[in-house]
């Protein structure tokens, strides 16, 4: 691994920016393997990459090629069978407050708890805040989110993209050193995501945190993310690291985003279209 | 060999449908449009299911009147009436009252023994390994175990008393609540799971904080399913041996009265069970389900 980043990208020394962040998070060499009845399944393979603060790091790839198992290992519910996954060179050893995780499914609100107390709930057990703290600091995210006025309803009233709303809300709330999304918004229907992700940008303008983000879609990788992991299936091995900076949502139409779409299509797809 | 398409008419090209011009039309202020009617007297009441449930009881009543009347034999099948006046009067008198008094407090401290005891070996299942294979033998042995089956045996060990009762309550209850919650603990949803140890939640803390508020549905259907065995077993129990110490309850009522050919007062105290059943399962565990479960909208 390269301590100095810019060593691996000497044009970065033009830019007139303040100082560059730190690595925050290095995944190396890891393999992750899960086991069926019958087998054992390589899910990935030899992956390297580091995650710097204020990044939003996208895990791009087809279904197959481990992304979600990936953040599952840096989340710490998988350990990797050989490899290092290092938090401000910390080895991660098993579930912790320090990388929340934001789910696909809607069932990651416990229904027993209103939007506030479940954002506050995670604050009072595992960051130990007072009942006043935690509430106030709920509602600080919550009206980030723009959900203050449901701060007392109880999820199973809530439409899909505000239950994300919550989640994301309480993720940010518990201010981790990095928030791992696992394609949160592949439930959500075409409008809303779209909507989801311009207010993702938006957070991350307003607090900005550091993001790994999962998900299937390359449009939604290049506008969420400023770089991308690209993964190939069975099982996942990195094909490339892209910048992605450039695009938000208003690059849709425009040439250099339809044509990075096509190469990035081109560099997962490429084999099996030649086997074509 | 001549190709049977050869003799089809021409393939015509799919027709395509015209293109029509765009249109934009502003919305208009909707004015005096109706959104919400109230529901007709009717409907609203016979929506509420206390109404509905009474005129069912009601329905019951009348049958039971009719054959009674029928029958016309007050040692074999007391009328309403005569029923619900020697309730009134062991009621009044105050015999029925301490009956079920001594029933209740029995039923309770053995209910709540057998609950908190499922509740550790589930707690037990879910952590370890052989804690989930011990509860999964003993609740395949015990399960079909009728609990009057081990009064006997109970008598032998604890006596003629209050223990026996317990013994054989406790047995009544934790299995099935025991099973009831295991499964409700398996079927919690793995990304709930997760979040909960995502927060740094572990043992206790998790079973306590997501596992049991997760798994409450089926923890309440256990408690009901208990509930009702429980009492069934005690006034079996009692019906076979009795009083202890002097004082019976509601199934020694039962058994004396019958002995005594009061046959008016055997249906009191049938009744006193079905009445308290009743009360108990509207009022509580309807309740419970009312402010958890079905407020969460995990059950509706």
């Amino acid at each position: 691994m390269v301590a100095n980043p810019t060593l691996l990208f000497p044009e970065r020394n033009g830019q007139t920016r303040g100082a560059t962040s730190e690595r925050l998070l290095a995944v190396e060499n890891v393999n992750l393997e899960y086991r069926t009845r019958e087998r054992i399944v390589r899910a990935t393979h030899d992956v390297s990459f580091d995650v710097y603060g204020g990044d939003r790091f996208v895990l791009l790839g087809p279904s197959g090629c481990g992304k979600s198992t990936l953040l599952k290992a840096v989340a710490g519910f998988i350990e990797p069978t050989s490899g290092r996954i290092s938090l401000d060179g910390q080895t991660v050893r098993g579930p912790g407050a320090d990388r929340i995780v934001v789910f696909q499914e809607f069932d990651q609100l416990p229904p027993w708890k209103t939007v506030l107390q479940n954002v506050a709930f995670p604050l009072r057990v595992a960051k130990k805040l007072s009942r006043a703290e935690a509430n106030e600091r709920a509602l600080h995210y919550l009206e980030k989110v723009g959900l203050a006025s449901f701060a007392h309803a109880y999820p199973h009233t809530l439409s899909g993209g505000m239950k994300q709303r919550v989640a994301i809300a309480r993720a940010l709330a518990m201010q981790p050193r990095v928030l791992l999304m696992d394609e949160p918004f592949a439930a959500l229907d075409a409008l809303t995501r779209r909507k989801m992700q311009e207010e993702l940008l938006r957070l991350w303008d307003e607090v900005n945190f550091t993001l790994l983000f999962v998900t299937h879609s390359i449009e939604e990788a290049l506008v969420v993310g400023n770089r991308i992991l690209l993964l190939s299936p069975h099982p996942g091995r990195v094909r490339a690291e892209l910048n992605s900076h450039q695009y938000s949502q208003d690059s849709f139409g425009r040439g250099d985003f339809q044509r990075s779409v096509a190469r990035i299509h081109h560099l997962l797809f490429e084999e099996t279209e030649a086997a074509q | 060999m001549s190709s049977p398409a050869t003799s089809l008419p021409p393939v015509l090209p799919p027709a395509l449908p015209p293109i029509r011009d765009e249109y934009e039309r502003p919305l208009e202020p909707l004015g005096e449009l109706v959104f919400e009617a109230p529901l007709p007297f009717g409907k609203r009441l016979l929506a509420q299911a206390w109404l509905r449930k009474t005129l069912i009881a009601l329905v019951l009543i009348a049958i039971w009147e009719i054959a009674a009347r029928a029958v016309d034999n007050d040692l074999l099948l007391p009328t309403f009436g005569a029923t619900f006046s020697a309730f009134v009067q062991g009621v009044w008198s105050g015999e029925l009252l301490r009956k079920t008094a001594v029933s209740m407090s029995v039923l309770l401290r053995g209910y709540l023994l057998g609950a908190a005891l499922a509740f550790v070996l589930t707690s037990l299942a879910v952590s370890t390994r052989v804690g989930r294979d011990f509860l999964s033998m003993l609740t395949a042995m015990f399960n079909p175990l009728p609990s009057i089956a081990l009064l006997p045996l109970a008598l032998l060990w604890f006596g003629l008393g209050t223990g026996s009762l317990l013994f054989v309550l406790v047995h009544a209850v934790l299995w099935p609540l025991a099973l009831n919650t295991y499964s409700g603990f398996q079927s919690v949803p793995a990304t709930l799971r997760m979040t909960g140890r995502n927060y740094g939640l572990t043992g206790m803390r998790h079973v306590l904080l997501i596992l049991v508020p997760a798994a409450l549905p089926s923890i309440l259907a256990g408690l009901r399913v208990g509930w009702a065995f429980a009492w069934r077993t005690l006034i079996a129990a009692e019906l076979v041996f009795g009083a202890s110490s002097g004082s019976g309850g509601l199934g020694w009522y039962i058994f004396q009265n019958r002995n005594e050919l009061y046959t008016d007062r055997v249906f009191a105290g049938l009744a006193a069970v079905i009445v308290i059943g009743l009360l108990i399962e509207h009022l509580v565990f309807d309740t419970l389900e009312r402010v958890t479960v079905r407020k969460w909208g995990v059950q509706h």
